[in-house]
């Protein structure tokens, strides 16, 4: 016994005399630990519930999102609520997988400074995301949320949108070549200008497969070119409504948690 | 490999490992007994849990995960928790809605709890807008005064509340004031004359000259929504603006901006977030903020 020991514990001798083979032998350790709980995230068929209404974000809310991702709005807000009473009372529906799979990064964070905003779409007007943007004192005057007023007088950048979309295609998000080529129209069209709306609304309400996906106005209620205002609130009026409830079924066994 | 039995370190009469620094060798003490406890029990304790918890992933081609035989889930325990508050609220919330609107503030019960839930409700949904307490800001009507856009009694600000104003709800409460500089209706000239006359109702001195000048104008263009007398129509959401309350400003800039590019305030409607008795505790909580009718 004892002298079986020696001879396998004598290996060690062989990676505590050659670093480069101790360092490989440290990442093989590390990795089955890794491997054992991602990869079955990669090929487990419930990972992700059937739901519909799911749509890629249009071009503007992508341009959104950029900017909540840059502004670092993921710091203070949460877009995830989870499955605790307190939470669904206050917030609504618990959020689903499905609802951050268009996400490259997800937006999920890990601090509420300020309130979730997982499903912040529709529950405030327009003016209200604009005037609260501006000035976040003058409507909640315990508020303790930066100003951006900046936003409203930036013209939105779209020059690299599509090189996005098609990146985002790469990453497994449903965008086709149309509509990658329509980006820039699409987004004219959502902020209110004079472009093909029924050609946006087709194409993305088409892969949610419900009409009225799309919201289509003036977001930051100023006319001229779209600005990164439209764009934040744009993004913000969709966060949570595009999964059609009525298709989540909650008892199902794929959609156990 | 010449050396197989372990050596003895003559001082403390433990086993040595065999490795040697610089004629230092290392001891082989076997490890604490507490310690190897503690880790047995966690492999332990690990096993356990995958028989108890849902734990291993299925392999490629099959469905889902272990379920454990506790049959945990996150999700099933919030759907119960929400549903046993739902039933613990039901008899108090089906006769919020069961009883005619008028008869909640009858009843002292009913009115007590529809003010409790309005409050909570207001405060996490309706203050971001409309204040603390109603107080209302810029753009947002203060709810805490007896000056009704839309009507103040409980039906009134139920059926706001549960469709809103200018909302995506095909029955929201819909009118649109016209911008009339934007769009052409009105000279500049006329608009100016329009301030001094909406300043000059609303009790302040004004150019009277220039008021001479808008009285046909507002007879024309202003008096179908808010009234030949401009005291407003409710059923138009038309304000009153003989008054000295202003909803975005009574100066004369505000004035200004507000006849040429018009005003169009949005509230959300809430029947997809509320259930019909909060919407209905909602009202009866606003009703009572100071001006209910």
């Amino acid at each position: 016994m004892a002298t079986r020991q020696s001879k396998l514990f004598n290996k060690h001798k062989l990676f505590e005399r050659h670093t480069f083979v101790l360092l490989l032998g440290i990442l093989v350790a590390v990795a089955i630990g890794g491997l054992i709980e991602i990869v079955p995230l990669f090929y487990l068929k419930n990972t992700i519930e059937k739901v519909e209404g799911m749509r890629p974000y249009t071009p503007l809310e992508l341009a959104g999102q950029n900017i909540y991702i840059r502004e670092g709005c993921n710091t203070c807000h949460s877009q995830m609520i989870r499955p605790l009473r307190d939470e669904v009372e206050r917030y609504g529906h618990y959020s689903l997988a499905a609802e951050s799979m268009y996400d490259h990064p997800f937006q999920w964070g890990s601090k509420r400074t300020g309130p979730d905003l997982a499903r912040v779409g529709g529950k405030y007007s327009d003016d209200w995301h604009r005037d609260h943007l501006i000035n976040p004192r003058a409507l909640v005057p315990e508020s303790i949320m930066p100003p951006y007023a900046f936003l409203a007088g930036r013209t939105l950048d779209l020059s690299t949108i599509q090189d996005q979309m098609r990146t985002l295609q790469f990453e497994g998000v449903p965008y086709t070549t149309p509509m990658i080529d329509a980006a820039l129209d699409n987004t004219m069209a959502q902020a209110g200008g004079d472009y093909d709306v029924e050609a946006l609304r087709k194409s993305y309400d088409g892969i949610a497969g419900r009409d009225g996906t799309v919201p289509v106005r003036n977001f930051d209620g100023v006319d001229g070119a779209p600005t990164e205002l439209d764009a934040l609130i744009a993004y913000l009026q969709m966060l949570g409504t595009l999964v059609d409830f009525k298709t989540y079924e909650a008892g199902d066994l794929s959609n156990r948690r | 490999m010449t050396d197989r039995s372990p050596e003895i370190d003559p001082h403390s009469q433990v086993e040595t490992t065999g490795h040697e620094w610089d004629g230092i060798k290392e001891l082989n003490n076997p490890l604490p007994r507490w310690w190897l406890f503690i880790f047995w029990g966690t492999i332990v304790v690990a096993i356990v849990y995958w028989v108890l918890m849902p734990a291993w992933p299925a392999p490629p081609g099959m469905q889902g995960n272990t379920l454990g035989v506790l049959g945990q889930s996150d999700r099933a325990t919030v759907a119960a928790e929400v549903s046993e508050t739902a039933k613990m609220r039901a008899e108090l919330a089906s006769r919020l809605s069961a009883v005619d609107a008028s008869a909640i503030l009858q009843d002292h019960d009913l009115s007590q709890l529809a003010l409790g839930l309005g409050e909570s409700a207001f405060g996490d949904n309706c203050a971001t807008c409309h204040g603390a307490g109603g107080r209302g800001a810029k753009g947002y009507p203060r709810l805490a005064d007896d000056i009704w856009l839309w009507g103040g009694t409980l039906t009134d600000i139920e059926t706001t509340i549960r469709h809103g104003i200018r909302s995506d709800d095909p029955d929201a409460r819909m009118t649109d004031m016209p911008a009339f500089g934007r769009d052409e209706f009105l000279t500049s000239a006329e608009i100016r004359d329009l301030v001094e006359f909406v300043t000059a109702i609303s009790g302040r001195k004004a150019n009277l000259a220039a008021v001479d000048r808008a009285r046909p104008i507002f007879q024309t263009n202003c008096a179908s929504c808010h009234g030949v007398d401009a005291r407003g129509d409710r059923a138009q959401g038309a304000p009153n603006l003989t008054d000295a309350e202003w909803l975005y400003g009574g100066d004369r800039d505000t004035l200004q901006s507000t006849i040429f590019g018009a005003r169009r305030g949005v509230m959300p409607a809430w029947t997809t977030r509320f259930d019909p008795a909060t919407i209905r505790a909602l009202a009866v909580y606003v009703h009572s903020l100071g001006g209910g009718e």
